[in-house]
């Protein structure tokens, strides 16, 4: 296996409650990511699912070193950039960019288009050189599939989808390693969705570009991805590649995710099994001792509440469909019937 | 609106069977009558930048017991149609041009404000997308449930609050008792959009109106949201119009499927039918574009362009410009909703499409 170009070992992301307004104390904390570890290697997509509140855009933040990590290490190519601050921070964000979800918010409707291309080159100037700027972000815009003449135009005069080309033109802008894409297309119309993953995919390959893919929709993920991680509550509960993860999942989080994914496929749907979690996700500030799925799951047994399962490969899997999964009682179950 | 008095049906305070919260008050429905036929609906929004045709002659039905999905993107007309259903369409801007909506018979659109109310809430509720600002933030969930009795059946104040705590009960909401007196804020999301489910059904309507009713929920809270109201639609035998863009939500629970373009239905189909052989060539742009696992590593198809300003709709047919089958035709003609044929030239029923060449659509 190649050298991986991204290393997270033990995150720890944990938000103080405090109580008191002058004297402080620290009563609890939200842990929103809770020792998540993964690799990530050169040209490769990591696609990361999980329901609201699981974590994995706080796993985001730290990875990008917007938040800091409260424990555990973040290693981009080999150097740990949760200790990094001043130009050592700034050198190692040149190579990590970020796509965000929302094409409506996350452009300054002030700025036009050419500005908020060029800004990153403000920043790092080593990139283009301040006469080639504005020709460095007309190349963008081409490389993204916009016209190059709508540099001077504003954001509120473009769609949702050529917004997030804008987004994605300027994560580009740095030429980094790794993009981070925090659902990148669900906010956009399903007709235009296509359009935007065939562009990620085009760049990928052009620019050897690793990608993390956060994302809820997990037919685009499993299009996307070479490998796959499942969250819940703060930990990775299951990761293996797509083939894995989708035909032969073991853990039961990932086994009802799955089944609960409405098929855009009307045939034989009265026959369709559906695994139906009852209740709503644990609050991470007081998440269940044990296996943290363990309040919905159905498995559930004694062992479950007292002793945390690691994330390992089950004893029981063999083969091609050995990966990792983090339960007492790990089992292949092909949840959506695509063998 | 012309003043019609006609009489407010059932308006007239509780009757006998009003105090049993499920199962009274209600006309007998039987599966397969029309209950809302919505017929050439024209409705127009004046903006300061011009005319926005937001719906151009869109007609459809519901019968009892029914779920018709209504798939379009968003500016596609669906939630402005359901909203003329509904009644709750801003008047001005907005302004019905022409058509009708006739609920049992009687036509929506020409009945007297207090006819109208009798009918909203009461026979007609709807669901919507974001449940955290429809509910009020400042009063219980307990009282705004049990305010659709008190103003609707004249119930007092007790007798609101024990009903509101069946409902609770009925949309499955753990400890419902405990939590009647709690506000909006302190729920999850699911149970939010359950207590809009609970409001909804409150008077046992004949049918519901749901618009994005799972759209900003997760996955497994989706499963649980749509089987739920499958669930009771089956049980009171309603009506439901899902309006949604989610291809997977249509094909698990829809009996037929309306698509809308640019304010207009460009097909509809039996639920089967629609996925096994579109007959426009938007719906087949529409499901190619689904993921699919031999696909893998290969781009998507993807539909070229973006759907089109409501202000500036294309001539001829509005989807000519993204369109890889487009002809001359299509630029200066506007396609008729036709009905369907297959191979030998059999009527295929429910199935018609908007476009010049369906039959190449279907059959190629």
């Amino acid at each position: 296996m190649a050298e991986p170009i991204l290393e997270v070992k033990d995150l720890v992301k944990h938000y103080p409650l405090t109580q008191g307004i002058v004297l402080k104390k620290q009563v609890g904390a939200v842990r929103a990511v809770d020792g998540v570890s993964f690799s990530l290697t050169k040209g490769e997509t990591l696609g990361i699912v999980g329901e609201s509140g699981c974590g994995k855009s706080t796993l985001a933040k730290v990875l990008m070193n917007l938040e800091k990590a409260t424990s555990g290490q973040v290693l981009f190519k080999g150097e740990d950039i949760t200790r990094l601050s001043g130009a050592g921070l700034k050198a190692v964000r040149r190579n990590i960019q970020m796509v965000f979800q929302d094409p409506y918010t996350s452009l300054n409707p002030r700025m036009t288009v050419g500005d908020i291309i060029g800004e990153p080159f403000e920043i790092h100037p080593e990139v283009a050189p301040k006469g080639d700027r504005r020709r460095a972000v007309q190349d963008l815009l081409d490389v993204v599939g916009l016209n190059p003449e709508y540099i001077n135009r504003y954001p509120h005069q473009f769609s949702g989808g050529q917004r997030q080309r804008i987004g994605i033109a300027r994560g580009l802008a740095l030429k980094p390693e790794l993009i981070i894409c925090d659902e990148p297309v669900s906010a956009l119309d399903v007709s235009v969705q296509a359009q935007v993953i065939n562009l990620l995919e085009q760049l990928q390959n052009e620019f050897r570009l690793s990608y993390m893919f956060i994302a809820h929709d997990l037919s685009i993920v499993r299009h996307i991805s070479d490998r796959v991680g499942v969250m819940y509550l703060g930990k990775m509960v299951e990761i293996g590649t797509e083939e894995q993860i989708y035909s032969h999942p073991t853990h039961p989080y990932t086994q009802a995710l799955l089944s609960a994914v409405p098929v855009p496929d009307p045939t034989g749907r009265e026959h369709r099994e559906r695994i139906l979690l009852s209740g709503d996700i644990p609050s991470p500030a007081n998440p269940p001792s044990g296996c943290r799925f363990r309040t919905r799951c159905w498995k559930a047994e004694e062992r479950c509440s007292t002793e945390v399962p690691l994330l390992a490969v089950p004893s029981t899997l063999r083969g091609p469909a050995a990966h990792e999964s983090a339960c007492h009682f790990a089992e292949v179950r092909d949840v959506i019937g695509s063998g | 609106m012309t003043d019609m008095t006609k009489p407010a049906r059932d308006g007239a305070g509780p009757g006998p069977d009003a105090v049993q919260v499920i199962g009274g008050g209600r006309e007998s429905l039987v599966p397969g009558t029309p209950l809302l036929e919505v017929d050439d609906l024209h409705i127009k929004f004046h903006t300061r930048d011009g005319v926005a045709k937001a719906v151009n002659g869109v007609s459809y039905s519901v019968a009892a017991g029914e779920t018709l999905a209504v798939l379009g993107e968003s500016g596609s007309g669906k939630s402005v149609t359901a909203q003329a259903i509904m009644g709750i369409l801003d008047m001005p801007p907005g302004k019905i041009t022409k058509g009708s909506i006739r609920f049992r018979g009687e036509d929506l659109l020409t009945m007297s404000p207090k006819a109208r109310r009798a009918v909203r809430g009461r026979k007609i509720a709807m669901i919507f997308q974001d449940a955290l600002s429809s509910l009020n933030p400042v009063l219980s969930v307990g009282y705004q449930l049990g305010e659709m009795f008190r103003v609707h059946q004249g119930a007092g104040r007790k007798e609101a609050k024990e009903k509101a705590v069946e409902l609770m009960e009925r949309v499955r909401i753990p400890a419902a008792r405990q939590r009647v007196g709690d506000y909006p804020h302190q729920f999850s999301g699911g149970m939010r959009q359950r207590i809009m489910i609970a409001m909804a059904l409150a008077l046992e309507p004949d049918l519901i109106i749901a618009d994005e009713p799972t759209t900003a929920l997760d996955v497994t809270v989706q499963a649980q949201v749509m089987d739920l109201l499958a669930e009771l639609q089956a049980e009171f035998n309603m009506g439901l119009i899902l309006i949604t863009h989610d291809l997977g939500v249509v094909a698990d629970v829809a009996d037929k499927i309306a698509v809308m373009y640019a304010g207009r239905i460009v097909e509809t189909a039996p639920v089967h039918e629609l996925y096994a052989r579109p007959a426009h060539p938007y719906t087949k742009g529409l499901l190619n574009s689904i993921p699919r696992l031999d696909q893998k590593g290969q781009n998507l198809y993807a539909i070229q362009g973006l759907p089109p300003s409501l202000l500036r709709i294309p001539s001829g047919c509005a989807f000519n410009p993204r369109c890889d089958r487009v002809q001359d035709v299509c630029h200066t003609e506007l396609p008729r909703l036709v009905p369907v044929l297959d191979a030998e030239g059999a009527d295929l029923p429910g199935r018609r499409s908007a476009c010049h060449f369906w039959k190449e659509t279907l059959h190629g």
